[in-house]
Formats: C-alpha cells, sequence, structure tokens
C-alpha cells in the first residue's frame, strides 16, 4: 500500500491552500455577513483551472483524476465552505451531468465556458415536495412538435441564480413507463416507479425560465441558492441529455460522484475548525495555564485529530477506487456519512474549546459550526446515506 | 528573450529555528521549505518580461539539495520553461563559493538578464547576486521594485527605492542582474494547468564539486546559537508621581539609557 501522493498532488494542494489564505480568507466575513456570492472570487478560482477540474483537456478542462479534486475541495473547505460549495456544486453537479451524458455536440457546446468560469451550470434536482425521495419529482416536460415543455419548480439548486449562470440540467418527467420497463426502476414497485425520468438542459435566458436567489440561509451564505420556475419553458428536443427515460440513472450516477466533493467539504472543514482549535488552546489560558493542557481538552482534540485521518483515508480511498475503474458507489456513501459526521463532532468541540467566543462570527468556528449542518442533508441526507449503506449489506427481507 | 532566475529554497519565514544539540548548524527536522519569497517576486517579474519581449524562455537555476526541487517545480508551475539544479549535497558553500558555482553553471546559458530576490530570508547576508554580477562582470541593481523593458529590448528601466520614499530609476544595459525586492505585481499562483504541465518540464543537474574550479570557502561557521531570551520586564506600581520618580531613575541608572 503506497500513502504518497504525487508531486503534484502535493504541489495543488499547497497552491489551493495558499490561494484560500491569500485570497478567500480575508473576504469571507464581509461575503458571509451580507449573504454575497462573489463573482470576482469564482472568476479568480476559474483561473485558477478550479472549474472544470476532472473534464478532458481537449474541452477546456484540466483531467485530474478524482483525488486530486477532492483534495482541491479539501483545501477550499478548509477556509471556506461556501467557495468550496461553489466549486463543488458547479464541478460534479453543473459540469458532471454534462461531461458524462451529454452528446459530442453539447460537450462541445457548453464545456469551454463552464471550464473556465465564463459560465456556470447547476443541477435542478431537488423540488418541494421531493428531496430525498427524487423518483416523486413532479417536473414536467413534454415533447410537442419538437420541443420539450416544461412546467414545474425546483428548490435550493446550488449555482443557480448568480449572473453567469448558463442554466441548469433540470430533471423532468417525460411520460409514464409501459409496463415491462418496470424492471429497469430499482426500489419499492409502487405507483411512482411507472414514471419516466429524463434530464434536459434549459439555458438560463429561456423565456418563462426564472431562477430567484434564496436568502437567510444558515449555511453557505456566499453561495447562491436557488429557486427555479418553469412556466411553459420551450427548449429544442436536442436539449436532453443523454436518452429519454435515463434522467434517473443519470441522477444517481452524478449523485455517487458529488458524495466525494461533499466528503471533501467535510474533511476540509474539520481540518479547518480542528487547526483554529488546537491553536486557540494553545493561546487561551485559564487558572494559570493554556486550556489544551487540561486532559478533558487535549483528549477532544486528540479525538478529533483521530477522526481526521480515519476520514482521510476513508474518502482518499474511495478516490482511489473510483480512480482505478473499482466500483466505489458504497465507498463514496461512507466516506459522505462519515466525513460529515466527523465535521459535526469536530466542530462541536473546536466551538466548545472556545468558549464564549467560539459564538462570536469573529472567530471563523462560528461559521465552521453553521456551515457544517448542510453536510449531513445536502446530496442524500445521513439518513438516506445509511439506506444505501444497508440495502447494500442486503438488511432489508422486503426488497 | 533567454531569462535567467537564480532561486533559492529557504525555511518559511514562520517557521520556529532550531538549533542542532551540538550547535553545529540548524536542526531542519520540522522546516517547511518555500521558495525564497523575495525570489518568488523575481519569477514574477521575469514572466512578465518574457511577456513584454513577446516571448523567450524563463530558466529557474537553483543551488540545493534535492528537496529544492519541490520550489524549482512550484515555479515551473507558475510558468517557468525549465530549471538548472546544482546539487550541493556535501559540499558546504559560502555566498562566494556560491556565486562561482551559480556563474559557471550558467556560462554557457548566454541569459540576457537574470533575476534574483533581494537577498535571501535564511542567512540574509545579501551577497550572492551581487558576487555572480562580479563573476561575471555584469551590472546588477539592487533592490528593483519596478522593471520595464527598454523600447530597444536590450536595456530594461528599473525603480529602485531610496531613503525618505525617493524613487530612483535607472536604465541598465543586459546583460545584468535584477535583486527583486516586494513589488507592486504580487507572485502569481500556480494554475492546475500549469502544476500538470510542470511535470514534464526538464531540470537539469549538475555537481557543485565540477563547479567549484578549485574556489573555497571564505567563511566558514564555527557554531549556531540562538539568540538569548529576553528577560521579563518590570511593572511598577503605585501613585502616578512616584512611578515616574522611579521609572526616570531606573531608566538612567539601571538601562542607562537617559
Ligand atoms: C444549501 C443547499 C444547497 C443545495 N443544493 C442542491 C442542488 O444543487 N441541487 C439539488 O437538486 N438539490 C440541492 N439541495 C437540496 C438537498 O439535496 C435536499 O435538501 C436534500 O436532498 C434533502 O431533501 P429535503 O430537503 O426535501 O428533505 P426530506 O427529503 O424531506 O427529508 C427530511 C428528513 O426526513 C428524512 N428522511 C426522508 N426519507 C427518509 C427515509 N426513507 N428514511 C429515513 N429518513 C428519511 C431525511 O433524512 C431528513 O432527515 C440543496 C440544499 C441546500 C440546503
Amino acid at each position: 500500500m503506497n500513502f504518497e501522493l504525487t508531486e503534484e498532488q502535493n504541489l495543488l494542494r499547497k497552491t489551493i491552500r495558499e490561494f484560500a489564505e491569500g485570497e478567500i480568507k480575508p473576504k469571507i466575513f464581509e461575503l458571509d455577513r451580507k449573504e454575497e456570492f462573489s463573482l470576482g472570487l469564482t472568476q479568480k478560482m476559474g483561473e485558477l483551472g478550479l472549474l472544470g477540474m476532472a473534464v478532458d483537456p481537449k474541452y477546456g478542462g484540466q483531467g485530474l483524476c478524482s483525488l486530486s479534486y477532492v483534495i482541491a475541495v479539501e483545501e477550499l473547505a478548509r477556509v471556506d465552505a461556501s467557495q468550496a460549495a461553489t466549486v463543488a456544486a458547479h464541478n460534479s453537479l453543473g459540469i458532471g451531468p454534462i461531461y458524462h451524458f451529454g452528446s459530442e455536440e453539447q460537450k462541445k457546446k457548453y464545456l469551454p465556458d463552464l471550464c473556465t468560469g465564463k459560465k456556470l451550470w447547476s443541477f435542478g434536482l431537488t423540488e418541494p415536495n421531493a428531496g430525498s425521495d427524487a423518483g416523486n419529482s413532479q417536473t414536467t416536460a413534454e415533447l410537442k412538435n419538437g420541443n420539450w415543455i416544461i412546467n414545474g419548480s425546483k428548490i435550493f439548486i446550488t449555482n443557480g441564480a448568480t449572473q453567469i449562470t448558463g442554466g441548469s440540467t433540470v430533471q423532468t418527467i417525460t411520460g409514464t413507463l409501459r409496463p415491462f420497463d418496470k424492471l429497469r426502476v430499482s426500489g419499492p414497485q409502487d405507483d411512482r416507479a411507472k414514471k419516466e425520468i429524463s434530464c434536459i438542459l434549459v439555458d438560463q435566458n429561456t423565456p418563462g425560465f426564472t431562477a430567484k436567489a434564496m436568502h437567510n440561509k444558515l449555511v453557505w451564505r456566499s453561495s447562491n441558492t436557488a429557486e427555479l420556475y418553469f412556466d411553459n419553458v420551450k427548449v429544442p428536443e436536442g436539449n436532453l441529455l443523454g436518452k429519454r427515460g435515463d434522467g434517473f440513472r443519470q441522477m444517481l450516477a452524478t449523485l455517487d460522484s458529488g458524495r466525494l466533493g461533499i466528503a471533501a467539504m467535510g474533511l476540509g472543514g474539520a481540518q479547518g475548525a480542528f487547526e483554529a482549535a488546537l491553536q486557540y488552546t494553545k493561546e487561551r489560558r485559564a487558572f494559570g495555564k493554556a486550556i489544551a493542557s487540561f486532559q478533558v481538552n487535549a483528549f477532544k482534540l486528540a479525538d478529533c485529530a483521530t477522526e481526521i485521518e480515519a476520514a482521510r483515508n476513508l474518502l482518499y480511498k474511495a478516490c482511489w477506487a473510483k480512480d482505478n475503474g473499482k466500483k466505489f458507489k458504497i465507498l463514496a456513501a461512507q466516506a459522505k456519512l462519515y466525513c460529515s459526521e466527523v465535521m459535526h463532532r469536530v466542530v462541536n468541540h473546536a466551538v466548545q474549546l472556545h468558549g464564549g467566543y467560539g459564538l462570536m462570527e469573529e472567530y471563523p468556528v462560528a461559521r465552521f459550526y453553521r456551515d457544517q449542518k448542510l453536510l449531513e442533508i445536502g446530496e442524500g441526507t445521513s439518513e438516506v446515506q445509511r439506506i444505501i449503506i444497508s440495502r447494500d449489506l442486503g438488511c432489508y427481507e422486503d426488497l | 528573450m533567454k531569462i535567467g532566475v537564480l532561486l533559492k529554497q529557504t525555511p518559511d519565514t514562520e517557521t520556529k529555528i532550531k538549533i542542532k544539540p551540538d550547535g553545529s548548524g540548524i536542526d531542519e527536522s520540522d522546516i517547511k521549505w518555500v521558495i525564497n519569497p523575495y525570489d518568488e517576486y523575481g519569477v514574477e517579474e521575469a514572466l512578465r518580461l518574457k511577456d513584454a519581449a513577446g516571448g523567450g524562455e524563463v530558466v529557474v537555476v537553483t543551488a540545493g539539495s534535492k528537496r529544492a526541487v519541490d520550489s524549482m517545480r512550484q515555479a515551473l508551475a507558475m510558468g517557468a520553461d525549465r530549471g538548472i539544479r546544482i546539487d550541493t549535497e556535501g559540499v558546504s558553500l559560502d555566498s562566494y563559493t556560491t556565486a562561482v558555482i551559480l556563474s559557471k553553471a550558467i556560462q554557457s546559458e548566454n541569459f540576457e538578464v537574470l533575476f534574483a530576490g533581494k537577498q535571501a530570508v535564511d542567512d540574509d547576508c545579501v551577497q550572492v547576486a551581487q558576487m555572480t554580477a562580479t563573476a561575471l562582470d555584469w551590472p546588477c541593481i539592487w533592490p528593483a521594485e519596478h522593471i520595464e523593458l527598454g523600447a530597444d529590448k536590450k536595456s530594461v528601466v528599473v525603480t529602485r527605492p531610496v531613503a525618505g520614499g525617493i524613487k530612483e530609476i535607472m536604465e541598465m544595459t543586459l546583460p545584468g542582474i535584477l535583486c527583486c525586492d516586494k513589488g507592486e505585481h504580487e507572485p502569481r499562483y500556480a494554475s492546475l494547468p500549469g502544476i500538470m504541465k510542470a511535470k514534464s518540464k526538464p531540470i537539469a543537474e549538475l555537481k557543485a564539486a565540477d563547479l567549484l574550479a578549485g574556489e573555497t570557502p571564505k567563511v566558514t561557521w564555527s557554531g549556531f546559537r540562538l539568540p538569548p531570551e529576553r528577560k521579563a520586564g518590570k511593572i511598577l506600581k503605585g501613585e502616578p508621581e512616584a512611578v515616574c520618580a522611579e521609572l526616570v531613575k531606573l531608566l538612567r541608572e539601571e538601562a542607562k539609557v537617559i
């Protein structure tokens, strides 16, 4: 077993760490307070090449493996979850589906601008009444005279309404499956499984399509989250992504890879909060000594360091499996579950170790504490990850 | 334009320096190594000068051990084209012998201009670039803050800070050496494509011993010590009048500063 990263991966980590500390860190407090998406930082991240990391260079990407991608997201999240979210969502949810399931024509049309950060792209799956139960979505697309007519709405869509959002990949119901097609759908065979689900690319300025930024978030305040409304939105038949009826499978595959990004955010965030707590406890004094030298506190730090190390190894192993063409679905679900819950425990300790100061926004642990929560909810809640893992263990008789 | 950059790997300025128990040198075990910060400005200015000249080549030249390759790769990832490393393993060098091997190593390169940092933040000797200039019989400007290529592309116009915020503007005929200060151009971050390209850029290797040509150091190190720890200060308490009188007395008699 070789745990050594490559020379490029070490340099990548160092560069992104310096960028995050030099360019992002000084701006977070204000951006977070004002709940402002930063076009300037996004463009700088585009210049660095962070916005099309996995894409083949022939479409303008960097052709990096998933481990390198995860290291980049980890380093961004070590400093700021919002910028990490912009990057991770764009790479895995925005670009991912187009890159993996798009036609050659679609890739040539969309990817070059998405890889430089001239435009962002979002993935519209969640609906007001369908989150974890994504198969129950209600947005419809009807094929009429060579055009799809889309109606419905989406909610919580990252990068959905920035100044540079080019559009969204929208999961829609395009019809009802014929009975024998049922076999293709996994999961409970109730009436919902009969829906034919397809993904359609919708450009931002299409008439009838409205994207509205959502405000008052507890987490990721300088990441853009949007509601999308479709009112008889007409797009050409050719905007279908891959094959008709493949939408559910495409969505599941996209989320498998996306989970590595969310896991990286958990790992990076845990690392950032841990470092802040370690430094603080060595400096803050009470009863005549640094608070780190009370064993009750020192043990918390030891636990954090141990869990972060375990989280990193699990996540990197999931990346290794993906990069080597092995099955990684379960490892990715485990990494997503574990890394986000490790960050949960670490931020809790980090704030506790800061005492009252940890509750003040001037201290970064306060923001880490808030930002963490999304990781147990987005791209499949912790419960959903446990469902995926326990299904794989064959726990359920009725499946 | 053919441009060279002298680049040294130094400890990160935030590193806590520790001395080896026997005092024979610095304990390098916990040191985080970086490009000497002023040299990073040199790399940035070199890349800009290449653009201004409409093309050419930027070559990073380093005298150092194998670990210095990391810093050279970083410069290559920023955009430099290739590297030359003079392996210093097992050779003890001072500023003079370092200048000897650097000037020998670049003799056949025919650089039109060489960049360096104004000083290395580890030993702060501020000598290598000047001595290299002497060895090459080239002019040298220290410190260079703003650099522009002359219209004839055979000279540079350089702004250097002098006392009292005054700037001196000099024109230097090339070839010559420019020792960069923290200027207006922050060193760029290596981009991801830059990092990917860096691994295939060549780094040639030379041996310090082969370049010394019988020259020996003019400086040897007899030992290393950390500066003594500062003693705790004194806090005077009491009525303002009494404290003032006591303070003046101590400043005069104990500290002997007034
Ligand atoms: C900031 C932010 C960004 C987001 N970005 C995107 C995006 O870019 N694209 C996108 O499509 N979506 C996005 N989402 C949506 C996110 O993926 C959903 O919120 C998430 O999937 C959960 O869905 P829900 O909110 O409807 O919760 P629900 O599905 O209603 O879940 C509520 C609770 O019930 C539990 N639960 C549900 N089903 C089960 C079950 N079978 N067994 C046990 N427990 C269950 C859940 O675990 C959870 O605890 C984002 C959300 C946020 C907040």
